[in-house]
């Protein structure tokens, strides 16, 4: 690749981010309601349910839920990016793109970075709500940061997931599909439960699940409320948050660049 | 590089979608052959290959064999630069409908690589071109079809490409949005530009069009200028109406008697027709002998069969009404 041709990748990669973020600028209401969704799924855990709820080796019920709550906005991230995908390949967009003189990686690279920064806003946002109904970080700012970086780690590894499932789908409203592909994921995992308090054999994969990595790492990264479970990943919880998206994004890049070149057969 | 007298060549393009058995072969032996600054006209029925065609031809599938040429550059071998010197407006109106028709523009300019500034005053030229400039930061989504018609055209437009694609462009249009998309490639013809035209639209064919192929089964089955297609179904036709159902078999001997050929009688419209040679000897002899006849004669007239005859001749679909030997 010369580099001409990698000028133009990142100008074009640029010039479609922009092109989500533009449409932001649009409907500030969608993304408000995107931002607050995961705002009110904490204070109804936290409010509602938060006095039934004990956290095994005890501490806040609220403080315990809010980096499960990071990490199941991160898993429910796949839809946005499902849905922009498929509805751009419904309506022609995707075609449009492909008969132009453009980087091809283009189309990709800005939807992935587009969604990268929508869950820095969606993080910041959230963080900002946690520490108003209590949530701290405990043990310093470099494990903080580590936290955060695990918790982008699994979006961008997911980014990749939403843009094969997107390439795959028929039309944008098979999301609903993919609703039911994440929603157990999500909730069967550390996010919001305690998997000790799970049935057995519920509990063993919930502690393997890749999202409980990521929460149980953040647990212990923040010095949040939460024992890690007795299982080998959930003791190794902070490699298992950085395995598990590797692996997630080395299945999906290579599928997701065969599906998009194949797009022409 | 000198241009090619053909700005589109197509020989033998195959393409199969699905297994050897259940698949469709969308593309049967396909060829093409579009004189540069010419419209051509790709017409046939639903299924017939024609989006396929378009797709090869703009690089978004490969053909499973043949060859295809466009602004001289092969389109499997040398995508890259035929994407430089086409622009495709697809069945569907691909433009972004949450943005605006000058963020749009804007958008595909830069990814034209225009450079912003040559991007945003190229957007305000074809927003102006197009009429589009009051509804210019409105969303696309917004737009009526005949709008977003319009700014797709106008996207493809950008680069001021030597060849156009436009995939049934006015499907789904009401007359007056019609209308603005034919002024519209006629101004683009009239600069020069090479279009290739995919329609079911016959009168959208007739108007445009240089020269139509009528492709069905993937398969060119007949091309020609219009007015050549509409020769092959036995040139002019004299038609009769009458006021009196009485008066119909009377009125079908005479025009037989001036036909050259095998008189159609339509009971129910009352109408009397068959194809004709001489055309002012063949009407003034059946006017005169009707008069004579003392019959009652509501129209007369001679016209040209229709593009819709000639199509309906040659697909499948005409094929099982009626056959006429060509
Ligand atoms: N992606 C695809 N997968 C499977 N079959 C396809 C695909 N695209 C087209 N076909 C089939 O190939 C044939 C030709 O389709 P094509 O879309 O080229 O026809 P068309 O002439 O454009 O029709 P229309 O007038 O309906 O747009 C059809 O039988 C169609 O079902
Ligand atoms: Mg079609």
């Amino acid at each position: 690749m010369s580099v001409q041709t990698l000028r133009w990748a990142v100008a074009d990669g640029r010039t479609l981010t922009g092109r989500a973020l533009a449409h932001w600028a649009r409907r500030p209401g969608e993304v408000a309601v995107a931002l607050l969704f995961p705002v009110m799924v904490v204070l109804m855990m936290g409010y509602l349910f938060g006095g039934q709820m004990d956290v095994p080796g005890g501490g806040s019920y609220r403080e315990f839920i809010v980096p499960g709550m990071f990490a199941l906005t991160m898993a429910f991230g796949v839809e946005t990016t499902f849905a922009a995908v498929a509805g751009d390949a419904a309506k022609g967009v995707t075609d449009r793109f492909r008969a132009m003189p453009m980087a091809p990686s283009a189309v990709v690279v800005g939807r992935a970075a587009a969604d990268m920064l929508h869950s820095v806003a969606a993080l910041a946002v959230m963080a900002v709500c946690g520490v108003l109904i209590g949530w701290r970080v405990h043990d310093g700012i470099a494990g903080a940061l580590a936290g955060f970086g695990l918790l982008l780690l699994l979006r961008f590894s997911l980014v990749w997931m939403g843009i094969y499932l997107g390439l795959m789908a028929k039309g944008p409203e098979s999301v609903a599909a993919v609703q039911i592909l994440v929603w157990p994921i999500g909730f069967l995992s550390s996010a919001l439960i305690a998997p000790s308090t799970m049935p057995g054999w519920l509990g063993a994969i919930a502690e393997w699940n890749p999202m409980s990595a990521t929460v149980t790492a953040c647990r212990e990264l923040f010095g949040d409320p939460g024992q890690a479970g007795t299982s080998w990943a959930a003791q190794h919880s902070v490699l298992m948050a950085v395995v598990w998206p590797l692996v997630i994004a080395a299945v999906f890049i290579p599928l997701s660049v065969r599906r998009y070149r194949a797009m022409g057969r | 590089m000198a241009e090619p007298r053909f700005a589109v060549e197509a020989e033998g393009l195959r393409k199969r979608y699905g297994g050897p058995r259940d698949g469709t072969q969308a593309l049967d032996g396909l060829d093409l052959r579009v004189p540069a600054g010419t419209v051509h006209g790709l017409l046939g029925p639903n299924g017939a290959g024609k989006t396929t065609a378009v797709r090869v031809l703009t690089t978004l599938a490969r053909p499973d064999g043949g060859t295809a040429r466009v602004a001289g550059h092969d389109v499997v071998r040398e995508a890259a630069r035929v994407r430089t010197r086409i622009g495709l407006v697809g069945q569907h109106a691909a433009v972004d409908e949450v943005l605006g028709g000058r963020q749009n523009l804007v958008m595909f300019g830069r990814l034209y690589h225009l450079g912003t500034a040559r991007a945003r005053r190229r957007a305000d030229e074809l927003l102006e071109r197009f009429r589009l400039t009051d509804a210019a930061d409105r969303p696309a989504g917004e737009y009526s079809g005949g709008m977003r018609r319009r700014l797709d055209l106008a996207a493809s437009m950008i680069l001021a490409p030597p060849v156009l694609f436009l995939d049934e462009p006015t499907t789904g249009l009401d007359p007056r949005g019609r209308n603005e998309v034919w002024d519209a490639i006629r101004t683009l013809v009239d600069g020069g530009t090479t279009v290739l035209l995919t329609t079911q639209y016959l009168e959208e064919a007739d108007r445009l069009a240089t020269g139509i192929s009528v492709v069905d089964h993937g398969r060119v089955i007949a091309e020609g200028a219009p007015d050549q297609l509409k020769a092959r179904l036995g040139g002019d036709r004299i038609e009769v109406v009458l006021d009196d159902p009485g008066a119909l078999s009377a009125a079908a001997g005479i025009v037989g008697r001036v036909a050259s050929g095998e008189v159609d009688v339509d009971a129910e419209a009352l109408r009397v027709g068959a194809p004709v040679t001489g055309r002012a000897a063949a009407l003034t002899e059946a006017v005169r002998a009707l008069d004579e006849a003392g019959l009652a004669v509501a129209d007369i007239g001679l016209r040209r069969p229709t593009l819709d005859e000639v199509f309906l001749h040659l697909t499948d679909a005409g094929k099982s009404e009626k056959e006429v030997p060509a």
